[in-house]
């Protein structure tokens, strides 16, 4: 990446924490929450660029956001730095379990596997009285070091941390995507035998793409509790997940910013879809994500290559 | 010379089914070997078994001494044995260039970076140079899916030959490319591999091909080491010729490539 791309990056994320002050908060609440989801979808693309869908990233989104809830509520800490470090430990840390199976499985197998210990977690909190069974339990407002400046209608933190972790994990996934070990993603996706013939254990690569992919899902799952203020067992049922590789297909995985595009679209069309057809939104979605496997079938991205070459002809 | 890989009683049983069995084989430094033998003889599940593809069921399989049974091939790799297959095993929706890189990448890197690009000049300019060490530069662009069979046999070879091994093995280098076409890839394959200093063993079913590149030839048959000798010897024996050639031969143009 070049020094003048970095520069765009840091003005484009100053530009949209500024427009994030100005507008209401409804819109600023709803571009947090997508850019939240938008983290957990850029850890389904580190996986689907080798070859692995799963449709579990529920398990980590709900594990961030209950050790948040949970550690928040028993230490009594608001810290958002914090809470995210928390975060990470608490999803990176199953995912370094979990993993040690599920590096082992490919395809299908992966898939459900990835499901299965999903809906494990669901099962397990809505039995749990201690973390409110079905209803969930309510998260409070982060602050940092104590400081938590309001907007007219809500707080302003979420959505300031949220552009700049994007910001962050853009720049690293980018660099990641390029580097020998993201590119090798590619490689085992496109053939293990000879990944394992140049020397490379391709069950360790998955699982380092695991974990970090769960990292991902943690935080997006942190900030979304953060942001709504309520966290429920739903968040690692089954539906979640696959909302998440819903999005991914919308977005797209050419490039560490088709996520966020998808998860942005996905977001407004789901509120809008939902205000003009409270009824029938899931039949708007529908509709929708066929129209873009059929015209774009590699995502929502892929527009911007195709505008380029309209351009260039 | 001094033996690079050994094999003592080598056998490998497919349930009831016997692939191999009793293969003691040493091949010292430098050589170049080949392997003949019709369908089903062992061949294959041989080259397997020492590259770690394959457990066998009984034996010992000994690389600089050591044994490498129960090796994954990336450990028998890093050891330094590599090989190429008989569907060439590549990258097919990744471009030429881009499979070099990967591959210059793996092979100089046992913990691969994850921060620094993977395309420098400095790693172009390496896979330039492999490219037309192996006469396919320009190919580079092309997606491997695209290319004819002998190009993608000649990437396959190159991409097990860029970690420097000790000994390369070959299953079948030339099946699928023209007749036209295999002495030049084979004469490409040789240059490289000599400048590698490689042992070299190959798969072969083109009596011509083995005849003019192989000094030592493995006959196989029904699992077994029928014949091991110089090539000149081991395509003149009678059983070999009635077992595993299953022709008559043009042992006069034979020898005269064998030259």
């Amino acid at each position: 990446m070049k020094n003048s791309t970095y520069i765009s990056l840091f003005a484009l994320t100053a530009v949209l924490i500024a427009l994030g002050l100005i507008v209401p908060y409804w819109f600023s609440f709803l571009i947090t929450i997508a850019l939240s989801k938008g983290l957990v979808v850029l850890g389904l693309v580190l996986l689907m660029r080798a070859g692995m869908v799963s449709f579990g990233q529920g398990l980590y989104y709900c594990a961030g956001a209950y050790g948040v809830g949970a550690f928040s509520q028993y230490f009594k800490v608001d810290d958002i730095l914090l809470l995210l470090l928390v975060a990470v430990l608490v999803g990176g840390g199953i995912a370094a379990i979990v993993g040690l199976l599920l590096s082992r499985y490919r395809e299908i197998f992966f898939a459900m596997f990835s499901m299965a210990f999903s809906m494990i977690l669901y099962g397990i909190l809505v039995k749990s009285a201690n973390f409110g069974s079905s209803d969930g339990f309510n998260v409070i407002s982060p602050t940092l070091f104590g400081w938590a400046p309001q907007v007219e209608g809500g707080p302003v933190l979420p959505f300031v941390a949220i552009a700049l972790i994007v910001l962050i994990a853009g720049i690293v996934m980018h660099r990641y995507f390029n580097s020998p070990m993201g590119m090798a993603g590619e490689a085992i996706r496109e053939n293990e035998i000879r990944v394992e013939y140049l020397g490379i254990s391709v069950q360790r690569l998955i699982y380092y793409k695991y974990v970090m992919a769960a990292i991902l899902a943690s935080i997006g799952g942190a900030m979304t509790a953060m942001t709504v203020g309520h966290i429920d067992p739903e968040m690692a049922y089954w539906t979640t997940s696959g909302e998440f590789v819903f999005i991914t297909l919308m977005g797209g995985t050419a490039h560490v910013a088709a996520p966020f595009v998808g998860a942005i679209v996905f977001e407004l069309m789901r509120t809008f879809a939902f205000q003009i057809s409270p009824y029938t939104w899931q039949l708007i979605l529908g509709v929708a994500l066929l129209a873009i496997i059929i015209f774009l079938p590699k995502g929502i991205w892929s527009l911007k290559s195709k505008i380029m070459k309209g351009d260039q002809a | 010379m001094s033996v690079l890989l050994e094999t003592r009683d080598l056998a490998r049983n497919f349930g009831a089914v016997t692939a191999a069995a009793d293969i003691n084989v040493k091949i010292n430094a430098g050589e170049i070997v080949g392997i003949i033998g019709s369908n089903g003889a062992g061949k294959t599940t041989f080259i397997n078994m020492v590259t770690g593809f394959l457990e066998p069921s009984s034996g010992e399989i000994l690389f600089q001494g050591k044994s490498i049974v129960g090796k994954q091939p990336r450990q028998v790799m890093r050891a330094g044995m590599c090989r190429s297959f008989q569907v060439a095993q590549l990258f097919p929706e990744l471009s030429v260039n881009e499979n070099i890189i990967i591959a210059l990448s793996m092979a100089e890197n046992k913990r691969l970076p994850f921060f620094s690009p993977l395309r420098t000049p400095k790693m172009e300019e390496k896979a330039q140079s492999v490219l037309s060490e192996y006469d396919i530069s320009e190919y580079a662009e092309e997606t491997v899916m695209t290319l004819p069979q002998g190009v993608r046999k000649l990437l396959d070879i190159a991409m097990a030959l860029l970690s420097g091994p000790k000994v390369l093995l070959l299953d079948e280098p030339t099946s699928g490319v023209a007749i036209e076409d295999k002495f030049d890839l084979m004469d490409t394959v040789m240059r490289a591999v000599k400048k590698s200093g490689a042992a070299i063993l190959f798969v072969e079913h083109d009596m011509d091909v083995i005849a003019r590149y192989s000094t030592r030839l493995l006959a196989f048959y029904d699992g077994r080491v029928l014949a091991d000798g110089p090539t000149s010897q081991v395509i003149r024996d009678e059983k070999v010729q009635k077992l595993v050639i299953g022709h008559h031969l043009d042992l006069d143009k034979l020898e005269a490539l064998n030259a």
